[in-house]
C-alpha cells in the first residue's frame, strides 16, 4: 500500500474560497500542493460559525473502497444537472485532473487503477483526526450527523448499532437525524436515544395515534454570541421504503407546511437557520426553493459527495458523500442574524494520507475484537470489481443475484437497489465483513414465491418511478430493483406505468408473459412475516462452492429517455 | 328522488358495481363535482388540501382540508372505483372551516377538495398521492 510519501506528487484540492455567490472552481489552483494531512485540512478560518457535516456513514468504522456511480440519471428539471453528472463530465464541470486524487475520490473512472495508487477512503479514526483538528482551530464547531449512522455492517447489526453509537459519542456529535436507524425497531431507537448526549431530531415524526409531532424538531445551539439553529428532517419515506411495521408507532413524511412553519418560528429566536436533512439531494433543492430562510441545508440520504454547495435562492446545499469518505467544513459569517458569506471544503479523507486518531482507533479495535476472527473470515476470492453504486446493477448486485438464482432455485433474482455497500478490489478476498457491508440489515430474509409477469412488471414500474418521477417530492431515493434471469428496457422520462418494456426472461430468452407464473427469489422485503434464509447466508453458500468470482459484463437493462 | 347511473348500478346490484363500474372514473368525477357545485365554476385559493405526497398505507392515508368561510366542503378520491369521501358542512357558528380525516386510496390519484364558500362561489385545491408497492430505500 502506498505510503504518505508517495503521495506528494498528488495535488489535492484546497478548499474553493467562496463568499457569497462566487461559486468558483474546486481546486485549479492546487496542481502543485501536496497530498499531506496539512494540506488535506488546510483552510483559513472563515467568519464565526464553523459547522461539520457527516452522514451516510452506514457503519463503516475503518477506511473502504467505495466507486462512486458511472449512471446517476436526473429527470425531469434535475436532468443534466448535479448531482446527476458524473464520470468525464463531472471532471469537466469542476475542473478537476483525470487521474488526479479528487477524480478518484469523486468519480468511477479508472477506480482501480487509481484506488491502488491513492488507497482506501474514510475510517471513524481518520474522521477524529481532522474533526479534531477543526475544533482546534474553531472550538465552538458543530459536528453533525445526517443519519444512515447505526446501520450496515456486520458489527452494527451484531450489536444492534451500539458500536457505531459508542463511536459517534466519542466523537462527539452534537445532533443527528435518521433513516436507517429506525430498522432496529422502535424499542431499540427508544434506548439508544434515551442515553444519547445529544438530541435526535426529526422534525417529520409524527405520533401515528394523535398525530403529533414525536421528536425535538430542532435544537438551538449558542456558540460565541451567534444562535443557529439546526431542524432535522429525518427520511420522509421510512415506511414505504423500510419495513414500517418495525416501527408503526410513527409517521414520517416530507411535511413541507411544518417544515416552513419551524423556519418562522426559529428564525425569530436564532442567527442562523441550518437544516440537517435526511431528504435527499434532489428532495432538498425543491424544498430550499419553496421553504424560504434556510441559510444552510446539510443534505443526505443520496449519497452525493459534491466539491461546491448548490446555491438555491439565499440557501446553500452541501452534500457530503457516504461511507465515511468525506467530511465537509462550511464556515460562515453571521452578522445581525444573517448570513453574509461562507467557506466551504469538501474534505477527502483519504486513509493513508491522514493519521488515525488513537483514541477512535482502540475503540474501534474494542468494538470489532469480540468478532475478529467471524470478520476476517475468506469466503472467495475476486477478480471483478465488485461495486454497487448506480441507478442499474452493479457487480456486487450481480454476484448476490446469481447467488439468489443458484441457491434458491429461482427463475428471476430481485436485490434492493440501496446505495450503501463498499467495494471490494480485483485480486482480494471477500470476506465475511466484506459481504455483509453489502448485505447487512434487520430484514435479510430471501423469500422465494411466485409471480406473475404482470406483477414483475408492477414491481419494477413502482420502483422506477420512486426514482424517476420527475417530481423530487414523490422520489424516494435508493436505485432501480436489481434484477438476476430478467432483463429489461427502461424508458426514464417516460411517465409513471409507462417506463418498462421488453422483459425478457434471459435463461430462455423468451419475453415474460404477463398471466405467467414465475418462481422468484429476493430479498429485503419490507412486509411482516417474510420467511426464508438470511441474504448473508445464501450468498456464503455459493461464494463457498465457487471459489473465484468473476462477473461477467451485463447489459440485461436497456435504458432509454436518458 | 333523483338517481345517478352510478347509484342505480349500485342499489341494483350492490357491492358488485363498485368494482365493475362501467362509467370511466373522470365521468364518475366529474358527475361527483357536479353534484355538488350544480355545474358552478371552480376557483383557485381560499382552500388548503393536506396530504401525503406518498402514502403512508393507503389504506388509511390521513387527509385536511381548510377553507375560511366555507359552508361546505366536499373531498373526492378520483381514483376510487366510489370517488366521493364526504362532504363536511359548516353552520354559521363553525369555529373553524377545517376537517381532517383518513381515506383509503386504492391505487395513485389525484386527491379532490372543492369548497362552497358563504358567497355561494366555489373553489378547489388537488393533490396527487402516490400509492406505492415500496421497499429498496437507500
Amino acid at each position: 500500500m502506498i505510503s504518505r510519501r508517495e503521495f506528494l506528487q498528488a495535488s489535492l484540492a484546497a478548499s474553493a474560497i467562496l463568499t457569497g455567490a462566487g461559486l468558483g472552481p474546486w481546486s485549479r489552483l492546487a496542481a502543485q500542493q501536496r497530498l499531506t494531512q496539512d494540506q488535506l485540512l488546510a483552510f483559513p478560518d472563515f467568519g464565526n460559525v464553523t459547522l461539520i457535516h457527516v452522514t451516510d456513514i452506514h457503519a463503516q468504522l475503518r477506511p473502504v473502497w467505495f466507486r462512486e456511480p458511472e449512471i446517476n440519471l436526473g429527470v425531469g428539471e434535475a436532468k443534466g444537472r448535479v448531482p446527476h453528472v458524473t464520470g468525464a463530465d463531472f471532471l469537466k464541470l469542476y475542473g478537476l485532473t483525470p487521474g488526479s486524487p479528487e477524480a478518484y475520490a469523486l468519480t468511477h473512472q479508472d477506480f482501480v487503477a487509481l484506488g491502488r495508487a491513492y488507497g482506501r477512503m474514510g475510517g471513524l479514526d481518520r474522521i477524529a483526526t481532522v474533526v479534531k483538528a477543526i475544533r482546534a482551530a474553531r472550538p465552538d464547531a458543530l459536528l453533525l450527523d445526517g443519519g444512515d449512522t447505526w446501520h450496515g455492517s456486520m458489527t452494527s447489526l451484531l450489536t444492534k448499532g451500539q458500536d457505531m453509537v459508542n463511536a459517534m459519542n466519542a466523537l462527539g456529535v452534537d445532533a443527528m437525524t435518521s433513516h436507517w436507524e429506525w430498522t432496529y425497531g422502535t424499542r431499540r431507537v427508544h434506548d439508544i436515544v434515551d442515553a444519547l448526549p445529544f438530541p435526535f431530531l426529526g422534525a417529520n415524526i409524527f405520533d401515528v395515534e394523535w398525530d403529533e409531532p414525536a421528536f425535538a424538531p430542532y435544537e438551538i445551539f449558542e456558540r460565541a454570541g451567534t444562535r443557529i439553529a439546526v431542524i432535522g428532517q429525518a427520511f420522509p419515506y421510512m415506511p414505504i421504503a423500510n419495513p414500517g411495521w418495525m416501527f408503526p408507532e410513527y409517521s414520517f413524511g416530507l411535511r413541507e407546511e411544518r417544515m416552513a412553519q419551524l423556519v418562522d418560528e426559529v428564525r425569530a429566536k436564532a442567527d442562523l437557520v441550518v437544516c440537517l436533512s435526511h431528504n435527499g439531494f434532489d428532495v432538498d433543492r425543491k424544498m430550499a426553493a419553496r421553504v424560504r430562510g434556510i441559510d444552510v441545508i446539510l443534505s443526505g440520504h443520496t449519497h452525493d459527495a459534491l466539491p461546491e454547495p448548490v446555491l438555491v435562492g439565499q440557501t446553500i446545499i452541501v452534500a457530503s458523500g457516504s461511507h465515511g469518505k468525506f467530511v465537509s467544513r462550511v464556515d460562515l459569517d453571521v452578522q445581525a442574524g444573517r448570513m453574509t458569506g461562507f467557506r466551504h471544503r469538501l474534505i477527502p479523507i483519504f486513509a493513508d494520507a491522514i493519521a488515525p486518531d488513537p483514541d477512535m482507533a482502540a475503540l474501534i479495535d474494542a468494538e470489532r475484537a469480540p468478532f475478529k476472527a467471524r470478520l476476517e473470515e475468506e469466503l472467495a476470492t475476486t477478480e471483478s470489481l465488485l461495486y454497487r453504486r448506480g441507478n442499474f446493477n452493479g457487480t456486487w448486485d450481480d454476484l448476490i443475484c446469481q447467488a439468489i438464482l443458484s441457491e434458491r432455485d429461482a427463475q428471476i433474482a430481485l436485490s434492493p437497489g440501496v446505495r450503501w455497500g463498499p467495494s471490494v478490489m480485483p485480486g482480494e478476498a471477500i470476506t465475511r465483513e466484506a459481504l455483509m457491508g453489502a448485505t447487512s440489515m434487520t430484514y435479510g430474509q430471501c423469500y422465494r414465491t411466485e409471480m406473475t409477469g404482470d406483477r414483475l412488471r408492477e414491481v419494477l414500474e413502482d420502483v422506477a418511478d420512486n426514482l424517476f418521477n420527475a417530481d423530487p417530492y414523490y422520489q424516494q431515493g435508493g436505485d432501480m430493483v436489481r434484477t438476476g434471469g430478467l432483463g429489461y428496457r427502461i424508458d426514464v422520462s417516460a411517465p409513471m406505468g409507462a417506463r418498462i418494456s421488453d422483459m425478457v426472461l434471459q435463461s430462455t430468452g423468451e419475453p415474460i408473459e404477463p398471466a405467467r407464473s414465475y418462481v422468484v427469489a429476493g430479498w429485503a422485503s419490507v412486509n411482516e412475516g417474510t420467511e426464508g434464509p438470511q441474504i448473508w447466508d445464501v450468498v456464503e453458500s455459493h461464494l463457498k462452492k465457487i471459489g473465484t468470482v468473476r462477473i461477467a459484463p451485463n447489459d440485461s437493462v436497456v435504458i432509454a429517455g436518458a | 328522488m333523483k338517481l345517478s347511473r352510478r347509484e342505480t348500478l349500485v342499489l341494483g346490484l350492490g357491492g358488485l358495481a363498485a368494482l365493475t363500474l362501467p362509467l370511466p372514473a373522470t365521468a364518475a368525477v366529474d358527475e361527483a363535482i357536479a353534484a355538488f357545485t350544480g355545474g358552478a365554476p371552480l376557483g383557485d385559493g381560499g382552500i388548503t388540501l393536506t396530504a401525503p405526497e406518498i402514502a403512508e398505507n393507503g389504506n388509511t392515508v390521513p387527509v385536511a382540508v381548510s377553507a375560511p368561510g366555507a359552508v361546505a366542503i366536499t373531498l373526492l378520491a378520483s381514483g376510487n372505483p366510489v370517488p366521493g369521501v364526504a362532504t363536511f358542512a359548516f353552520g354559521p357558528a363553525a369555529g373553524s372551516r377545517m376537517a381532517a380525516t383518513r381515506i383509503r386510496l386504492a391505487k395513485t390519484q389525484d386527491v379532490i377538495a372543492i369548497a362552497k364558500l358563504e358567497n355561494g362561489s366555489f373553489v378547489q385545491a388537488k393533490a396527487t398521492v402516490k400509492v406505492t408497492i415500496g421497499g429498496c430505500g437507500g
